[in-house]
C-alpha cells in the first residue's frame, strides 16, 4: 500500500448507503433525484424513527443522534452486516451545537448547575456512543472534525482504516440546523446526515472507488442544474458528500474532486457501478 | 469475528514535548514526577464556585495571540501555542518539512472541548433584548470553538500543508490520534504526523463532571480505598512521528501497537467488566507482536472515580496479573480530559528515557479489592515496554504500547 509521495491510492468498495436531508428521505427515494431523472424538491423532513435506539435513550437523543443512526442504520440493512462486525467513523463539523446552545445558557445563568444527560451529550462523539450502545457494538469507533472538509476528512479516515484492516466500516457524516443565536456563528439551515459502508474491493458492492490525495486546493460543484442541491452542498459541511453520492447515483465511471483543506483534495474514481434493481 | 490485527512497522517519536500544571516542556514535568510534586490546587478558576482541586496551567491568562494568529485566540489555542515553544518542538518540525514535504505531514489533534470557553463567556454576554452572541464571538467561533479549531491553528502554526483533523472521542481522543496517525502512514498519505492534544479548563467540563458527581473535593486519589473522584486539568502535548526504519537509533522511543475499541455498553459509566478496555490492550498488544509478559509498567488511566479504577484493574489484571507495575499520574496532572492521551504517552516516553516508573500520588492505601500491582512509590530501573491506557464517555477506550526502537 505504500506508495511514493503524491501516488497514494486507496481502493474500496461500496456496500450501503444512508441519506437523510429535505427532499432526500432515503437513499432508495433519492436515487433517481440524484441521478438527474428526477427533479429535487425540498421538503420538510419528518422526525427519523432510528428505531434501533432503544426507547429510553431515543427519548434523551438530539436531532443529531436520530439522524445519524437512523442513516446508520439503512446503510447497515443494505450491506446486510452484523453492525457488531463493523468499525465506525463518524464526521461533523460542530457536533452537538443545539447540546452547546443548552449547556451555555444554563452556565450563564445564575444558577449553573447542567443536567449530567446534557453534559455527557455534550460530547462530539455522542451519535457514535448511541450506535455502539443501540448495536452493542465493541468495534473501534472515532468521531473527527475537520470544519467545512469533514466528510472528505471522514473519507480518508474510513478508507485508510479499510485498507490497513481489510475490513468494513460504517462512515457516517451528519451536521445538523444550528439553533439562534449560535447560527450567527456557525449558519446551517438544513440538516444533512449520510452514512456509508466502505470495504475491500469485491464485485459484490454496489461500486468501487479510488481515492488519492493530491496537492492544489479543489472541490467540484455539482454540474446539473439543480441550484437548490448544490446549495444544500454548499450550506451544510457534511452535504459535501453529495458530488460523490450523485456519481454512484448516475452508475457511470466517473472521478470528482472533495477539498481536504486550503492545499490538497481528494479525487474520487469511480471505476464501476452495479446498480442492481435490488438496490433501487 | 476474527480480529484483523496485524504487526504494525514502529513509528518513532523523533520529537515531543508537554505543558502540564506541573510546568512548560518535558523538564519540569519529569521534575515534579520525581520529587512527587503535584500540579493540583484548590480551585481558583475564573468565578467558579465549585469545592475542587484543579491542575492549571499558569501564565494563560497573561498573553494573548497576536497578528495572524489573533483570530484563534482563545484558552485552549493559547496553551496549543505555549506547547508548541517548548522542546525544541518547532525546529523538529521544520527538519522533517526538510526531509518530507509540507504537503507530506499530516497533523492529527485531539480534544474534547476545544475552545468552548469562548462560547460560554459569549452567552454571558448575550444582548438582553435581542439574545443576540457579541460580535467578538461570532467572527471567530471556527478559530476558537468549533472542532477543527485546535487542527487549523496547529497546522498554522507550523505551516504544514498535509491531511489534518482533530479526532473528539472525549478523554481518549488524543490517544486515539496514534492509531489515525498509523494508518495515515501505513496507507502512504502521510510520510509523517504531528500528532497531539490540547484541553483547558471551562465551566462545560467542570460543572458537568460535577453533575455527575465525578469531581472529589480534594486532589484526586488514584486506586485508594478511599478515593472519591477525578480531579480536573489541563495540557498540550505533541510527538512527530516518523517510520522507525527511517528515524531514530535504538534507543529511540517509539509506538509499538496500538488498541482501539468501545464499550457498547453506557455513555458515561464503564463496561462492568471491562469488556471493551481488555479488547483495547489485546489489540495493542497484538499490532506490537508482543505477549503481556513483556510489558513493564501499564499507566493507567486511573481517574479516581470509584468505578474506574475499579473497572480498569479488573480489564489489567484479566490481561497482564499482577506482575507488570501499574500506576495513575494523574494525581500529577489531573484528568487532562481530551489530552489525558497525549500527556500520558509523554509521561510514558520520560518513564522509557529515564528508567524511572511513578508511583501512584496521593494513593495512601491502595485499595484492597484491586488486584493489580499497584505501586504507590516511585522506582528506578530500566524500562523498555509500556502500556498506557485512556477510556472515555461512550465507551470509547484506546491503549498505546510504547518502547523502544
Amino acid at each position: 500500500m505504500q506508495l511514493g509521495a503524491g501516488e497514494t491510492v486507496m481502493r474500496v468498495s461500496i456496500y450501503g448507503i444512508g441519506l437523510l436531508a429535505s427532499g432526500l428521505e432515503g437513499w432508495g427515494a433519492s436515487r433517481e433525484i440524484l441521478a438527474g431523472h428526477k427533479p429535487y424538491q425540498h421538503g420538510v423532513v419528518p422526525d427519523p424513527e432510528a428505531i434501533i435506539l432503544p426507547p429510553n435513550e431515543r427519548r434523551r437523543s438530539s436531532d443529531g443522534v436520530r439522524w445519524a443512526v437512523q442513516v446508520a442504520q439503512e446503510a447497515i440493512n443494505q450491506s446486510g452486516l452484523d453492525p457488531r462486525d463493523v468499525p465506525t467513523v463518524f464526521a461533523s463539523s460542530g457536533g452537538e451545537m443545539g447540546v452547546f446552545d443548552q449547556l451555555c445558557r444554563v452556565l450563564a445563568s445564575e444558577d449553573r448547575r447542567v443536567s449530567p444527560t446534557l453534559f455527557h451529550q455534550s460530547v462530539h462523539n455522542t451519535a457514535a456512543g448511541y450506535w455502539g450502545i443501540a448495536t452493542s457494538g465493541q468495534q473501534s469507533s472515532t468521531a473527527l472534525s475537520c470544519y467545512d472538509d469533514s466528510f472528505a476528512a471522514g473519507w480518508l479516515e474510513a478508507s485508510a482504516l479499510v485498507c490497513s484492516e481489510q475490513r468494513p466500516v460504517l462512515l457516517v457524516a451528519y451536521d445538523m440546523v444550528v439553533p439562534s443565536p449560535l447560527d450567527e456563528a456557525r449558519p446551517i439551515a438544513e440538516g444533512f446526515a449520510v452514512a456509508i459502508i466502505l470495504g475491500p474491493p469485491s464485485d459484490a458492492s454496489m461500486a468501487t472507488v479510488q481515492t488519492s490525495l493530491e496537492e492544489a486546493a479543489g472541490d467540484d460543484s455539482l454540474c446539473r442544474s439543480e441550484r437548490k442541491l448544490e446549495q444544500l452542498r454548499q450550506d451544510n459541511p457534511a452535504a459535501r458528500s453529495l458530488s460523490l453520492l450523485c456519481a454512484i447515483a448516475e452508475a457511470v465511471p466517473k472521478t470528482v474532486k472533495l477539498a481536504v483543506l486550503d492545499s490538497q483534495h481528494i479525487m474520487l474514481t469511480i471505476e464501476s457501478c452495479r446498480l442492481s434493481t435490488e438496490m433501487n | 469475528m476474527p480480529s484483523n490485527v496485524q504487526r504494525m512497522a514502529p513509528l518513532a517519536l523523533s520529537a515531543y514535548t508537554l505543558v502540564t500544571a506541573n510546568g512548560r516542556g518535558v523538564v519540569p514535568v519529569l521534575e515534579a514526577l520525581r520529587t512527587r510534586r503535584s500540579g493540583l490546587t484548590s480551585c481558583d478558576f475564573e468565578d467558579v464556585a465549585l469545592k475542587t482541586h484543579i491542575g492549571r496551567v499558569a501564565g494563560l491568562e497573561d498573553f494573548v495571540l497576536d497578528h495572524e494568529l489573533q483570530p484563534f485566540d482563545c484558552r485552549n489555542n493559547r496553551l496549543a501555542w505555549l506547547g508548541l515553544q517548548q522542546d525544541g518542538f518547532p525546529v523538529a518540525v521544520a527538519e522533517a518539512k526538510q526531509r518530507y514535504g509540507a504537503h507530506r505531514i499530516g497533523v492529527i489533534m485531539g480534544t474534547s472541548t476545544s475552545g468552548i470557553l469562548e462560547t460560554e463567556h459569549a452567552y454571558r454576554e448575550r444582548d438582553p433584548q435581542t439574545g443576540r452572541l457579541p460580535g467578538w464571538y461570532t467572527t471567530r467561533y471556527r478559530y476558537t470553538h468549533n472542532m477543527f479549531s485546535l487542527g487549523h491553528f496547529v497546522r498554522t502554526c507550523l505551516g504544514l500543508q498535509g491531511p489534518a483533523m482533530v479526532v473528539s472521542t472525549a478523554c481518549s481522543s488524543s490517544a486515539k490520534v496514534f492509531a489515525t496517525a498509523a494508518r495515515f502512514m501505513q496507507t502512504g498519505l502521510c510520510d509523517a504526523v504531528i500528532v497531539g492534544g490540547v484541553d483547558s479548563l471551562c465551566h462545560t467540563t467542570m460543572y458537568g463532571f460535577s453533575a455527575l458527581q465525578l469531581l472529589s473535593a480534594d486532589p484526586c486519589r488514584p486506586c485508594d480505598e478511599d478515593r472519591d473522584g477525578l480531579s480536573l486539568g489541563e495540557a498540550a502535548g505533541y510527538a512527530l512521528l516518523e517510520s522507525g526504519d527511517r528515524r531514530g537509533g535504538r534507543e529511540t522511543v517509539a509506538l509499538l501497537g496500538y488498541g482501539e475499541s468501545t464499550d457498547g455498553y453506557h455513555m458515561s459509566h464503564p463496561h462492568p467488566e471491562g469488556a471493551g478496555a481488555v479488547r483495547a490492550i489485546h489489540d495493542s498488544l497484538a499490532r506490537a507482536g508482543i505477549r503481556p509478559e513483556a510489558v513493564e509498567y501499564v499507566n493507567l488511566h486511573g481517574t479516581a472515580t470509584k468505578a474506574n479504577d475499579s473497572v480498569e484493574d479488573k480489564a489489567v489484571f484479566s490481561v497482564f496479573g499482577a506482575r507488570p507495575a501499574c500506576s495513575s499520574t494523574k494525581g500529577w496532572t489531573g484528568h487532562t480530559l481530551g489530552a489525558a492521551g497525549i500527556t500520558e504517552a509523554i509521561i510514558s516516553a520520560l518513564c522509557l528515557v529515564h528508567g524511572f516508573i511513578p508511583g501512584t500520588l496521593n494513593c495512601r492505601r491502595v485499595d484492597p479489592s484491586l488486584n493489580s500491582r499497584i505501586l504507590r512509590e516511585n522506582q528506578v530501573g530500566s524500562l523498555s515496554c509500556i502500556v498506557s491506557n485512556i477510556f472515555g464517555f461512550g465507551g470509547n477506550n484506546c491503549s498505546l504500547v510504547l518502547g523502544k526502537l
